[in-house]
């Protein structure tokens, strides 16, 4: 196992360790991949129960003052003046073509727009906020305080005992709560399309609360592996696979992220990088799409996988596939071209020089279970 | 009793007459793979060279090439694992077989590595 001496530790290392965690480098922290039970009974359990996952490694930010939502929209395409206070958006930093810089989330607080991007985007998302909103807003990196998610469909449950108040919330809310003694700011979110919550705490409290999750009978630890097998079967996307700089929200097939004020003819269009290019895609199509490709059998067809018509034109490529423990079967997402892109084209996958039979299907393998009240 | 022979990329041999065979992965592959979810096996009747690759491994997150520790024929498949390739993480070098080979060349065998030799190179 390689640990590199450069590698970040986030406020659970030794938790980690305690608990047995495999631990790998991921985006310059040394993170657990799994835990002894290992990735499928700790994708299972989150469906079934809940998972707790340390994402400590994500970056923090908050937004402060009155000009902070403007300025923000200068950079995405989300409605965040609209925000109202406890309101949770997901939204891209874009770059001048529209290209895909980082996906993020932003939650009006109250007092502050409170950001969560990428860890492997954020010291390059930190650069392009103090560049551009620097003189229009006051900027926190809120380096002292650590992310928990709690996950599953008994999530709430377990919220009961520490902070029941939070079980108020619905999906993309959140609020202000003392969890185990420690001051923390709660969404209604996550990444698996389960219920459940992402907790923002300081880091010097971070332990003592993951422990007293922990000790709930519902709540196991989870590595990123089953974050991974959770996220793909829910169909949510990874920045730096399914989306880039070369990839922009319509052909991400992620246009509600335009946000209605934000579009052709409304009150605040455009005006964020790329807008011409993206709102030009929005209004004519893109060439090619982001689907859920569903290969027959029970091999994997991993990222970089071509995608072929049956006639064997390469007409895409796999960006993010392996096996969905509970769906029981490989799952897959990736872009092809707009006139294959229709639920239920017949396609193939070249898997190890071979072409396995493929479908296309709606990107999201299980329902999400969000709770929304 | 037959002896067990190793690879340095984590396959086992243990012979089950003088020229024939059975191959699988070790019990520290199967650890670093984590669980299995498909495994593809080479085809009986197949002529294999010594550090080919004749069979894959895939976990949920990644995916292994199986190499044939020795030259010579493939004369069985471990069919049960198309249904249940979890039995490799249970019992790598049991019920976690993967094929069996008529070996062409017995003196291969002394290419490979003792017990003792790859438990030193796992650092066990």
């Amino acid at each position: 196992m390689a640990e590199s001496s450069t590698a970040l530790k986030t406020p659970l290392y030794d938790l980690h360790v305690e608990l047995g965690a495999k631990m790998v480098e991921f985006a310059g922290y040394m993170m657990p991949v799994s835990y002894p039970a290992g990735i499928i009974k700790e994708h299972t359990h989150t469906r079934e129960k809940a998972g707790l996952f340390d994402v400590s490694h994500m970056g923090q930010v908050r937004l402060i003052g009155p000009d902070a939502a403007a300025a923000l929209e200068t950079l995405v395409p989300g409605d965040i003046l609209g925000l109202a206070e406890g309101e949770q958006r997901y939204t891209l930093f874009t770059n001048d073509q529209g290209g895909i810089l980082d996906d993020l989330m932003v939650t009006n607080d109250g007092s502050s727009l409170f950001l969560v991007v990428n860890a492997a985007c954020k010291e390059q998302d930190i650069a392009h906020l103090k560049q551009h909103l620097s003189d229009r807003c006051e900027m926190q990196i809120l380096e002292d305080r650590a992310l928990l998610a709690l996950q599953g469909p008994t999530a709430a449950k377990v919220m009961e005992s520490f902070a029941p108040e939070l079980n108020k919330l619905t999906f993309m809310k959140g609020a202000f709560a003392t969890l185990n003694g420690a001051e923390c700011f709660v969404t209604r979110s996550g990444y698996t399309g389960e219920d459940g919550f992402e907790i923002s705490v300081p880091a010097d409290q971070c332990e003592a609360l993951a422990k007293a999750l922990l000790a709930h009978e519902d709540v196991e630890p989870i590595g990123l592996g089953a974050r991974d097998s959770l996220r793909l079967e829910a169909g949510l996307c990874l920045y730096g696979h399914d989306l880039n700089t070369d990839t922009n929200l319509v052909e991400a097939n992620l246009k509600w992220v335009l946000s209605k004020p934000r579009r052709s003819g409304e009150a605040r269009e455009g005006g964020f990088p790329g807008a011409e290019a993206t709102l030009k895609e929005f209004a004519d199509g893109s060439s090619r799409k982001r689907v859920g490709i569903q290969p027959e059998g029970r091999a994997p067809v991993r990222e970089g996988a071509e995608v072929l018509t049956l006639e064997g034109e390469k007409i895409g490529e796999i960006t993010s596939g392996g096996f969905g423990p509970t769906v029981g079967k490989p799952v897959a997402m990736g872009y092809v071209a707009t006139e294959h892109a229709a639920v239920g084209t017949k396609l193939k996958v070249l898997l190890r020089g071979r072409e396995i039979a493929a479908e296309v299907v709606p990107a999201i393998f299980v329902e999400h279970r969000y709770f929304r009240g | 009793m037959s002896r067990t022979y190793y690879t340095k990329d984590h396959e086992w041999l243990t012979l089950e007459s003088d020229n024939v065979g059975v191959v699988g992965i070790t019990n520290y592959a199967q650890e670093q793979l984590g669980d299995l979810v498909f495994v593809e096996l080479p085809e009986i009747d197949r002529e294999v060279g010594a550090g080919e690759e004749v069979g894959v491994v895939e976990s949920v997150k990644t995916a292994a090439d199986v190499k044939s520790p020795v030259s010579g024929k493939v004369v069985a498949q471990n069919e049960a694992l198309a249904d249940a390739p979890e039995s490799v993480n249970e019992s790598p070098m049991n019920e976690g077989w993967m094929f069996k080979v008529e070996l062409s060349d017995v003196s291969e065998l002394e290419g490979l590595l003792s017990e003792e030799q790859y438990q030193e190179l796992i650092g066990g």
